[in-house]
């Protein structure tokens, strides 16, 4: 799947309300974690299993969400709970307990998890099988923040998104919702490898929505907040000149300034009441960052997940038209030989970075398509040996204590062009295109191939220079066709993270938090379609 | 104490908490359920999960300052901490000037959605129901070899609440979901099927497997159509999630706003007004025993039979009591259930009356590209079929459409006997018609199988 703009999740599946100070009170001693999690370990041996590991988690978060001159909500919540997966009789188990308070409880979770194992065991016919992974022993990891965003008062972050909102209306908004998400993980992880790993996982999102009217014809229009979700906390929303892209609308990097942005979205959203409807045709399409990571996400990082390439997901989010005999032929050209897309756990400030994954396995960089080539997938230690490979990649994650941990996506990014390149040398040269800025409407079929997006601004380019604002632009193309079709790509210097707080995947579904880096690219004759309708 | 409390246990939790309270209003929503889940993919069982849930959640007023606090455990000193706490943050709250109080004792209409035989499904049942599926995607005899990614998902529980005004109330239910997805091996075709019931009993996983074994032979060997408008017949599980999308954007505020597709100009809105065929009749109904729901909405506000669409009117919108107050009207919540009102034909007396047409079984990743217009994109996925002369000919590659519900229910050509489907999109179950429509818009053609 894939995830929007300002959506709102189901807040009470979080977990439960908390008072704001309760979010800055220490979880338990990591003394107290490795005993509750050795008894859980013990226990599943001793029923029987061959392998066991155990997730602790406190799970807080921090929602803070207005409208107008209202907060509307301030949502705290926290989560406590273990989850115990073993394998028993050659088959996965899983049990989890909420509020584990003692050895008993995270036994007897062990002890749930090898019976339900034992029993699904007799309608499996091939056993999992399990790449090594040498364990760690006592070790922890942290997201570099520099200012705890749950260390600010809740009045100092309602204040600032209630500023927000004013400067919205002052510049011509008839609505504007503003949202500020914050997320902090506390993840201990034991096996049966003999790791016993601590980590502490930041994540923030402040993002809005500004809405304008015309009475006249009835029209609205929006623009979405340019930010990104990402790896940090507070800082973020601390922007110096230098995280700053200038250009026809100022777009950010490590840092983001949200009084700045709305009122640009506030003048932009009137703007596009007025904005000329985009004739249909093949347009080169020159992508910022801010939009191209939901392409990359969806057209990249989620093909090239090998539970799907394999079947795993079929009955949902579908399985993937990158099959293994296209890496096996070493020359399936996933793109032309300009691109390079990675996958990358340690990427600092994005929202996949960690030191290990939930399934203890070290975090790392690596090549998913190299010169336009497909050359890898992203795997864990229970499918790796399909892709003839004895170590896992590190990208296995559950999004609660209580949820089973499954393959999820790394952060997958474009690499930047190797040759000198600005975003104003690349529109020089196109003749007939359009620009895109910020992310919209997405939909891609169940293997990969066909897709449609949407954007927040977009700008027509004509003979090498940007010509208006356009509306109703939505393009639509084939995965393979469209990196192709990919003609060059702007250096590191315009290099910048996008990402998704939601991704959705599973059954029951489970969300991730995923980074997508890019530069600015351009694809030539993509097909671009109108969007407009009568009612 | 077990998880599911009877009414009577219930009750007397609930004055037990509400006799702890020293706020001006108080309200007490308590739940409890039990979750069981198993998932299968390339012929076996893959992950599988339980869950059990019980959770009290304290609602304390001072005037406009409102706290909530909640707990999972009910000994009497965590239900009296759980009061204090509310009373607490309440306290400390910046007033919400939207608050408009606690409703008084409220009627509810009767509905039963509780079923023994859901309630007492374990995890040998799930593996039995699993297995049956299995077997046919196993041993799929003379056809291609077949393989089947499946997942089953039940749930038990309740829901109460009880307040200091005198309102109080109780509702049990069970649900049980059932999807899967069967492909060749050989990836060159691929059918679903979806079940939703209250009763577990009706799950017939077998029949249910015929059903996605049959798209999936019947999907291989699709050919190319060119991308136009097309009549086509939308099965219950395609029609379900783009129809869900009026479901959704009944709301009231964003229509007297000026930002939903039922806005007019010069802040008008559409209530009132025909907007689809004649035929489109669209309300909700607690008591419907094939869709059976909760009769009281999370705020205690009575769910009654509301026509939403009546012969292609809009009939009603939904209200936040806030906003019915400003208003000035009866504070009508969002539906528990939704059911779109049918004809009589069946789906293969749709498909006889069909000179040239398509057959969409499943629609996939739904997302909204104009609210204004509802305007939907999307794909056809697990099973499309060309349509000649009444007659499936042949499968049909995969399209992308772009189009609205409102557009597709003025392009109504023939409504068939409604059914309980289950949204791929939102998991919600509903009762909806096979839909035959013309001047359906595909814009491009999917390789995807």
């Amino acid at each position: 799947m894939g995830a929007g703009a300002v959506m709102l999740p189901n807040l009470s599946a979080w977990g439960r309300p908390v008072a704001p100070e309760a979010l800055l009170e220490p979880g338990i001693d990591v003394a107290v974690k490795k005993r509750l999690a050795d008894a859980a370990l013990n226990a599943a041996k001793s029923k029987g299993a061959s392998y066991a590991d155990v997730r602790i988690g406190r799970y807080l978060r921090q929602f803070v969400i207005t409208r107008e001159d209202k907060v509307q909500n301030i949502v705290n919540t926290e989560s406590f709970g273990v989850g115990v997966r073993v394998i028993a009789d050659g088959c996965w188990g899983f049990a989890a307990v909420v509020d584990a308070k003692n050895e008993n409880d995270t036994a007897k979770a062990a002890e749930n998890a090898v019976a339900i194992a034992k029993a699904n065991a007799k309608l499996m016919k091939e056993p999992v099988k399990l790449a090594p992974q040498k364990g760690f022993g006592e070790v922890s990891w942290q997201t570099p923040i520099k200012k705890n965003a749950f260390e600010v008062p809740i009045k100092e972050k309602a204040d600032l998104l209630l500023g927000v909102n004013a400067a919205a209306m002052k510049n011509g908004a008839n609505y504007v919702n503003s949202v500020l998400f914050m997320v902090n993980e506390q993840k201990y992880f034991a096996s049966t490898d003999g790791s016993y790993i601590d980590q502490d996982v930041h994540r923030i999102w402040p993002t809005f929505t500004v809405t304008a009217i015309d009475p006249k014809s009835g029209k609205f229009e929006t623009r979405d907040s340019l930010s990104a979700p990402v790896g940090m906390s507070y800082e973020y929303l601390q922007a110096n000149p230098s995280d700053k892209v200038t250009g026809i609308t100022t777009r950010y990097n490590k840092g983001y300034d949200m009084l700045e942005d709305v009122v640009a979205a506030a003048k932009q959203a009137k703007q596009k009441l007025t904005a000329k409807s985009v004739e249909a045709g093949k347009y080169d399409l020159i992508l910022d960052p801010s939009h191209l990571w939901l392409t990359i996400h969806e057209s990249v990082g989620h093909p090239l997940e090998l539970d799907r390439v394999l079947g795993y997901e079929a009955n949902f989010a579908g399985t993937s038209f990158a099959t293994l005999d296209k890496w096996q032929s070493k020359n399936f050209n996933y793109g032309s030989n300009i691109v390079n897309l990675f996958a990358d756990k340690t990427q600092v400030g994005s929202l996949g970075a960690v030191g290990w994954d939930d399934e203890g396995v070290k975090t790392k960089k690596w090549d998913l398509v190299k010169d336009g080539t497909l050359v890898n997938y992203q795997a864990i230690r229970d499918q790796v040996h399909i892709i003839g490979e004895d170590e896992s990649q590190g990208c296995c994650y559950a999004d609660n204590w209580g949820s089973v941990q499954f393959q999820r996506m790394a952060n997958v990014s474009l690499a930047a062009g190797k040759q000198p390149l600005s975003v104003d040398q690349l529109i020089k040269d196109v003749k007939k295109g359009i620009y895109i800025i910020g992310d919209g409407s997405f939909s891609i079929d169940q293997q990969r191939y066909n897709f449609q997006f949407g954007g927040q601004l977009f700008y027509e380019i004509k003979d090498g220079k940007i010509a208006g604002m356009l509306k109703d632009v939505a393009y639509q193309s084939n995965t393979q066709e469209f990196w192709n079709s990919c003609t060059q790509i702007c250096d590191d210097r315009d290099y910048r993270l996008g990402g998704s707080f939601f991704d959705g995947k599973g059954q029951p579904g489970q969300v991730s938090a995923v980074s997508h880096g890019s530069s600015t690219a351009r694809f030539n004759g993509v097909n671009v379609i109108n969007t407009a309708r009568k009612i | 104490m077990s998880i599911i409390l009877t009414e009577a246990e219930a009750k007397a939790l609930l004055q037990k908490v509400l006799s702890y309270s020293k706020a001006d209003e108080c309200e007490v929503n308590l739940l409890g359920e039990e979750r069981g889940n198993l998932r299968y993919a390339r012929n076996e069982v893959s992950t599988s999960g339980s869950l059990i849930n019980q959770n009290l959640q304290v609602q304390s007023a001072f005037g406009k300052k409102v706290g909530v606090a909640t707990i999972d455990e009910f000994d009497d000193a965590s239900l009296e901490k759980v009061v204090r706490r509310s009373e607490e943050l309440a306290r400390l709250a910046p007033e919400n000037p939207e608050y408009v109080g606690m409703l008084g004792p409220q009627q509810y209409l009767k509905s039963n959605g509780f079923f023994e035989s859901t309630a007492k499904v374990d995890p040998a049942a799930r593996a039995e129901a699993v297995a049956k599926s299995l077997q046919l995607t196993r041993e799929s005899g003379s056809n291609a070899k077949l393989t089947a990614a499946g997942f089953l998902d039940d749930r038990r529980g309740y829901t109460a609440m009880m307040n200091s005004k005198g309102l109080f109330a109780y509702y049990p239910d069970t649900n049980v979901n059932f999807s899967l997805t069967v492909r060749t091996e050989d990836g060159k075709g691929s059918g679903y099927v979806t079940r939703g019931y209250s009763d577990f009993a009706k799950l017939d996983t077998a029949d249910a497997t015929k059903v996605a074994i049959q798209k999936c032979v019947g999907s291989v060997g699709a050919r190319a159509l060119e991308p136009g408008k097309y009549t086509v017949i939308l099965e219950p599980t395609a029609g379900a999630v783009l129809l869900e999308n009026i479901f959704f954007s009944m709301d009231a505020r964003s229509a007297d706003e000026g930002r939903s597709f039922l806005s007019k100009p010069g802040g008008k809105t559409k209530l009132g007004e025909k907007i689809v065929d004649e035929r489109v009749t669209i309300y909700s109904d607690p008591t419907n025993p094939d869709l059976p729901a909760s009769p009281w909405s999370g705020d205690g506000r009575p769910q009654e039979k509301v026509n939403w669409i009546d012969k292609g009117v809009v009939k009603n919108l939904a209200y936040s009591r806030f906003w019915a107050q400003k208003k000035g009207v009866k504070a009508v919540p969002f539906p528990n259930n939704v059911i779109m009102a049918g004809g009589t034909q069946s789906l293969d007396e749709m498909i006889k009356s069909t000179q040239r047409g398509i057959l969409v079984t499943k629609l996939w990743y739904i997302r909204s590209v104009d609210p204004q217009t509802l305007l939907l994109t999307g794909l056809t996925r697990d099973g499309t079929f060309y349509i000649e002369n009444g007659q499936i000919k042949y499968p049909v590659k995969n399209f992308r459409f772009n189009e609205s519900p409102v557009i597709m229910l003025n392009n109504l050509e023939a409504l068939g006997k409604p059914e309980r489907v289950v949204s791929t999109e939102s998991d919600n179950n509903y009762l909806i018609p096979p839909m035959k429509i013309r001047e359906f818009t595909f814009t491009s053609l999917s390789d995807a199988v």
